[in-house]
């Protein structure tokens, strides 16, 4: 037996996570554990309650039973507005921008100040500014500045969807379907952002159907199939599994 | 960065190169817009003389005041209400029965107590009762949003409107209260129309100057992305049941401030003045002009104003069908106004 700690520290962890709607069991006692630094990619057939997940974790979604634990701390209910204190942020799978304004306060909004006082006195400080022209630089998106978010291409709405989330500089970053509908030169700047947020250890979830994309940049997969987990591991040996493959192939 | 600086902007351009500004400029509605509604009101100015332009222009500076306050809510945070009459309501009934000196005996009609306070006085209870009812009400609509929010508001406009009418103890009814002081500092009493507005248009570059500030701030960007998809904004940490409760408020005071400077200004008020028809004018003033623009408010007070009284030099229009014809033409500007131009004559914004 080796002595060595195990590395793997989870930062975001399911007990027991149940969601329905109607009669239609979205979730159904679910339990995973999301390491530390790592890319987790979800998988599942459509329906399988990937996004559900991702809306539960984020607390868009209350909880019917079970816990969510992060940073060791067991919550029966997530709050939308306190996801960021837990360290979670998120992408939609439909891009939900802030249309009707710009790239720029898009990005912005996300960087400011939170209390309602404060915020009223606060006047567009520097250091906002600085990191708002990061962002916008490592999405591509700087001279789009001041285009409305409305006016942006499909591709172009992801990259700053996604850029709004790093802004948002927390722990875990759930993306679900960050590269749906891309096309070839915008999912490799994806890819690459996702890695590097990676080297920068942060923790990554990602929902895709893309199984390329998958198995170059998972490092752990889960896979659900009727809100249930079907399979979790090595991204190669899992999906080499008849039982994945006959939910896959099967529906 | 804001739209309220804008005009300023737009001058600084016009000044640095008027050709290629014209050139750029001349298919701009935006443009046109300002320059008939405000050549418009120019005109009507001169041509009738100082009386009717010191009129026209309390009576603007009132519908302004209102109209910006409103947008704050409509524009800026996509809350439609169609209730603000009740606030410009109750600060005008709150400015009226504390300042009001009128005996009643001598006009043999019900009596309410007189407290003859001064304006300055009764001034900031106005605008704080406007605040703290808009709280309870804020806290109470806080759950709505939407189709569902047109219809709370709308009750509560009908709810302050019976309130007013009904209340005969502290309002009179439907007799009205008379005699609201005008206001004084010292020995400087605003008896005189061109005083009273001058103290108006202070009242209104303060109302612009809050609204300025407070759409430029972080929470007014914050208050737009409300406004465009008020889930997304909650996960980034933002509680917006929070931020709509203070715009509201905050929104509700500059109303009964405007109510307050109605009511002393007419010298008189009565339940006709908040009906809620006058709150569906005061949307749709907000909406003309542009939502989300405080320079659009302005405009389309002022356009809204001179529609009125401009109306009074047709031929052959009775006098008495003014005020329906006015409705009519409103009505039909804005069904243009929603079919060619959905963000107004100078907004940037789309219901």
């Amino acid at each position: 037996m080796s002595t060595e700690v195990d590395p793997r520290v989870y930062v975001l962890e399911t007990r027991d996570v149940s969601k329905s709607f109607g009669a239609v069991k979205a979730i159904d006692q679910l339990s995973i554990s999301i390491l530390r630094e790592w890319i987790t990619c979800i998988v599942g057939p459509n329906g399988s309650g990937k996004s559900t997940l991702i809306n539960l974790l984020s607390g868009l979604l209350p909880l019917d039973g079970g816990i969510v634990v992060v940073d060791n701390v067991g919550l029966r209910v997530v709050k939308a507005h306190d996801s960021p204190d837990h360290g979670i942020t998120r992408t939609f799978q439909e891009v939900r921008l802030f249309d009707q304004i710009s790239v720029w306060d898009n990005i912005m909004v996300v960087l400011t100040e939170r209390r309602v006082f404060p915020a009223l006195l606060e006047r567009t400080k520097p250091d906002h500014k600085v990191e708002a022209e990061r962002i916008l630089k490592s999405v591509g998106m700087w001279e789009k500045r001041d285009a409305m978010a409305q006016d942006l291409s499909y591709g172009q709405r992801k990259l700053l969807e996604i850029g709004r989330a790093m802004a948002m500089d927390v722990q875990i970053y759930l993306f679900d379907e960050p590269f749906a509908g891309l096309f070839p030169r915008m999912l490799e700047q994806v890819k690459s952002i996702l890695k590097e947020m990676r080297e920068q250890e942060r923790s990554i979830v990602f929902v895709s159907h893309n199984m390329d994309i998958v198995r170059e940049l998972s490092d752990h997969l889960f896979v659900l199939d009727s809100g249930a987990l079907l399979a979790a591991g090595e991204v190669e040996e899992v999906l080499g599994r008849s039982t994945v493959i006959d939910a896959y192939l099967g529906n | 960065m804001s739209i309220a600086s804008a005009p300023i902007r737009g001058l600084q351009e016009v000044a640095r190169d008027p050709r290629s500004w014209w050139r750029r400029s001349k298919g701009s509605v935006e443009l046109w817009a300002n320059l008939i509604v405000l050549g418009w009101a120019l005109v009507f100015m001169l041509w009738r003389g100082g009386g009717f332009a010191v009129t026209v222009g309390s009576v603007f500076a009132i519908w302004a005041v209102l109209a910006v306050s409103l947008n704050l809510v409509v524009g800026y945070t996509g809350l439609l209400s169609v209730g603000h009459i009740g606030f410009f309501g109750i600060g005008a009934y709150a400015m009226a029965v504390l300042t009001s000196s009128a005996s009643y005996e001598q006009l043999r009609t019900e009596a309410i107590p007189t407290f003859g306070w001064p304006f300055f006085a009764a001034l900031p209870i106005s605008v704080v009762l406007a605040g703290l009812v808009a709280l309870v009400v804020g806290i109470a609509f806080n759950r709505f949003r939407d189709d569902i929010y047109v219809l709370v508001s709308f009750g509560f406009a009908v709810i302050a409107f019976t309130t007013f009418l009904s209340w005969r103890s502290l309002t009179r009814g439907a007799f009205g209260i008379h005699q609201v002081a005008r206001p004084a500092i010292g020995p400087l009493v605003f008896d005189g129309e061109l005083e009273f507005l001058a103290l108006l248009l202070v009242f209104l570059g303060l109302a612009v100057l809050i609204s300025w500030l407070i759409v430029t701030s972080s929470f007014g960007r914050v208050l737009t992305a409300i406004r465009e998809d008020e889930e997304a904004i909650e996960v980034f940490g933002y509680r917006t049941t929070h931020y709509k409760l203070a715009i509201w408020v905050i929104s509700a005071m500059m109303a009964g401030l405007a109510g307050a400077l109605l009511a002393s200004w007419s010298t008189f008020i009565d339940p006709n003045s908040f009906v809620l028809l006058e709150s569906v004018l005061l949307v749709s003033i907000v909406i003309l002009g542009g939502l989300a623009s405080i320079w659009g408010s302005l405009l389309g007070a002022l356009a809204f104003v001179m529609l009125e009284e401009g109306m009074r030099f047709v031929p052959f229009l009775p006098s008495e069908f003014i005020g329906q014809i006015r409705q009519v033409i409103l009505g039909i500007l804005l069904v243009l106004l929603m079919l060619f131009r959905p963000q107004g004559l100078v907004g940037r914004f789309k219901l």
